[in-house]
């Protein structure tokens, strides 16, 4: 799973952790119907980590980044993000939204809108942010995820890995504080993984604070300041990258780690 | 063992297809001649569209146009199979217009040019500035043609033609060409979606007749309910507001607008002869109704499709209810509750038009089919589009007008488009409780001592103007399709 080799190394000296917490969760539990998807979750986020939330499919993984922006609803315990509590407050929803990006294994980029289109409207009709300011602010980040020149093209005639940087360049004119990227890059063939997984390095050089799933320990190991696994719905283990990978302590780590590794 | 090892030395370049399988040649061999079975099939189906088309033409082509009744045509044909044009020159006019005052036919007819004119903006997402030359001088046409005299059709024909160009030039313009009109036209002339606007209120006037004051007050109705929204939306919140903006225009209309319009004409007399809804019949009414029920029936039939996936018990059980209810019940029966029991609910006194009626419940049952439609395209569209437009921080209608309905309608085209088609042709029932729509006018017609026994004339006709209607509708649906695809181009 890790053959994705990176050609630019992670400049770690550039991602600085802050003392100030981004996202509080704590005693969060989760059912769908009768199903206990997500059991007492604790775990506080800093602005600026880059953790990497690992493990077995239907461990529940997705379903927590997914309760950060309240896709999820969770049933006890709370979420605390940005000094915002997710609570059936819609005001609130609404606030941590525009504040956390969130990107999709499958893009989900609106296909009736061209590039441009996608990038703007939630800055027009959710910031109420002047078309042509939020023009330029898009033409700004599809320029640093390198494709500017697609600016006024459909998503449909993009290839994957080009669809899904324009995802990345749609949440980051949100100017957002927090990313969540939910298995970006496993609906992608492995020569588009690489220019959507450096995309999302040279955020973590800008110090984005970010949460990903992923099955890409390449980019755990060069990126991430925190590598969580998880299984049956809670956290089993949490680590720093190197320690996680060379030192697994639970017995359930190990063996995932030697199956994808 | 042949040996597995092979390295190309040159790339092979591009060669032109084998002469056989294109052009007009490589076309009928491949589709029509393409073995015996298939060469045979041909030659049988041509030569039987030849057999139906000479069997059609034999009847149709028939010289009897000026006849003055059925007798005439059977001395003209002579025994022959023929048709007998003469009824449709004696009863054209009442195959358009019912009984509608003959020296009035302009207003149907205006309103019928100005229907096209408000419904080019929509249709084909265009303001430019031709749009108002192509309304000037379509008015000028109909205009000199109500002059009359060899001079006035002569220059009626002229604008015509004129309006005609331009027309087309809208709508052939190419999408860089129309947005740097937009950007250089639009600033500089009124929008012609403001006619769009005020047309549904130009013309039931035109058609109805009777005081000016009415559409005015009519129109003021909508003013002060976005009046009303807009002045309290600050004092008692978005929901009080909302409903503010639906209950005064209903108490306008209801207890102020009547009285507002007499005083108003008592002090400036300005008006048009009415006409009574009796007298309105053949294609008028169908498209009276038609185009009403249809332009009206979409916005319902949204509403009722989100109130049908609304997480709201109570607004999801009404939609479904009104839903299954209009879909459980037959046409007919909706229309006779129209023509028969609504006026035992009513008030003693109220005189609810006839023709008004019929277009709430032709509106209702197609909305109620609309809706089910509309929801088909609601559940095409993949979750994650709904999952993007709430990360993003739309709120639940942004993401609807924005995201969700412009790709579930863009779905939904051919079932709504279905959907109008079969609305426009229901209008035939009414003929069933009594109003002249063609099919009624043709028992009337035949009723008649000069033109008893005439069937096929009279359908054919219907037919074709039916036809003409209802092909465009779907020539229409097939461009928006192609318009609006943005997966490879």
């Amino acid at each position: 799973m890790s053959s994705i080799e990176l050609e630019t190394h992670a400049d770690r000296s550039k991602m600085s952790v802050s003392d100030e917490v981004a996202i509080e969760i704590s005693g969060m539990n989760k059912w769908y119907g009768n199903f206990h998807v997500l059991r007492d979750i604790n775990l506080t986020v800093n602005q600026g980590e880059r953790i990497v939330i690992a493990g077995p499919s239907g461990s529940g993984k997705s379903t927590l980044i997914r309760c950060i922006n309240r896709l999820e609803e969770h049933q006890e315990g709370s979420i605390i993000v940005d000094g915002t509590e997710l609570t059936s407050d819609l005001k609130n929803v609404d606030k941590v939204r525009s504040e956390v990006g969130m990107v999709f294994q499958h893009f989900n980029l609106f296909p009736h809108l061209t590039i441009l289109e996608n990038c703007t409207l939630a800055p027009i009709w959710v910031r109420k942010t002047p078309r042509k300011e939020a023009e330029e602010t898009a033409m700004h980040f599809l320029e640093k995820v390198k494709i500017p020149e697609q600016a006024l093209k459909y998503p449909g005639q993009l290839s994957g890995g080009q669809q899904q940087r324009v995802a990345i360049a749609r949440s980051l004119c949100m100017m957002p504080r927090i990313m969540l990227f939910d298995e970006p890059t496993s609906a992608l063939d492995p020569e588009m993984i690489k220019e959507v997984l450096e995309t999302m390095v040279e955020l973590a050089e800008e110090g984005m604070t970010m949460l990903c799933v992923t099955h890409e320990m390449g980019f755990a190991k060069e990126v991430a300041n925190r590598v969580i696994f998880m299984d049956a719905g809670q956290i089993v283990e949490q680590n720093e990258p190197e320690e996680f990978f060379n030192n697994p302590q639970s017995e359930r780590t190990k063996l995932f780690l030697s199956q994808i590794l | 063992m042949s040996d597995l090892h092979f390295v190309r030395s040159e790339m092979l370049p591009e060669r032109a297809p084998p002469a056989s399988t294109v052009g007009v040649v490589g076309w009928m061999s491949e589709n029509l001649f393409n073995g015996i079975v298939n060469s045979t099939l041909t030659i049988l189906s041509v030569a039987f569209i030849v057999w139906a088309v000479m069997g059609f033409l034999g009847w149709a082509i028939s010289p009897t146009w000026a006849a003055a009744n059925l007798r005439d045509c059977q001395e003209i044909v002579a025994g022959h199979e023929g048709a007998c044009w003469g009824v449709i020159r004696d009863r054209w006019k009442q195959l358009l217009f019912g009984f509608y005052p003959q020296e009035l036919y302009w207003r149907p007819i205006l309103s019928f040019v100005l229907l096209f004119i408000a419904l080019i903006p929509v249709l084909f997402a265009m303001i430019s500035r031709r749009m108002n030359w192509f309304l000037l001088l379509a008015v000028l046409a109909i205009g000199a043609l109500q002059v009359g005299g060899t001079l006035g059709v002569a220059l009626a024909v002229v604008l015509a033609a004129g309006a005609a160009f331009v027309g087309f030039q809208m709508v052939t313009t190419n999408k860089a060409d129309r947005a740097e009109q937009i950007a250089a036209g639009a600033k500089r002339l009124p929008n012609p979606l403001i006619f769009s606007v005020l047309y549904p209120f130009i013309a039931p006037w035109l058609l109805w007749g009777g005081s000016f004051w009415l559409p005015i007050v009519a129109l003021l109705g909508f003013v002060l309910g976005w009046a009303a929204m807009r002045l309290t939306a600050g004092v008692i919140g978005t929901l009080g507001a909302t409903i503010l903006a639906f209950v005064v225009p209903v108490l306008w209309w209801l207890f102020a607008a009547a009285g507002f319009a007499d005083v108003a004409h008592g002090i400036l007399p300005m008006g048009i002869e009415a006409v009574e809804s009796r007298l309105f019949g053949g294609m008028l009414l169908s498209l009276t109704i038609g185009v009403v029920a249809i332009s009206i029936s979409l916005p319902i039939g949204i509403v009722l499709a989100l109130g049908r996936q609304s997480d709201l018990m109570i607004v999801k059980a009404l939609c479904v209810g009104f839903i299954e209810f209009i879909r459980g019940v037959p046409l007919i029966t909706l229309l006779f509750v129209a023509s028969t029991l609504l006026n035992i609910f009513m008030p003693k006194g109220t005189n609810f038009d006839i023709i008004l009626r019929v277009i709430i419940m032709a509106t209702l049952f197609a909305s109620a089919y609309m809706a089910e439609v509309i929801r088909g395209g609601l559940a095409a569209l993949p979750r994650g589009q709904y999952e993007a437009a709430d990360a993003l921080g739309l709120d639940y209608w942004k993401a609807q007008r924005l995201i969700i309905m412009p790709q579930a309608l863009k779905i939904s085209i051919p079932g709504i488009v279905s959907t109008f088609i079969g609305l426009f042709k229901d209008t035939t029932l009414v003929s069933i409780i009594g109003l002249l729509d063609p099919l009624g006018l043709s028992n009337t017609i035949r009723a008649h001592t000069d033109w008893v026994g005439i069937y096929w004339e009279l359908f054919a006709v219907i037919a074709l103007m039916f036809f003409v209607f209802c092909f465009s509708m779907s020539r229409y649906s097939m461009y928006l399709e192609r318009r609006l695809r943005t997966d490879h181009r």
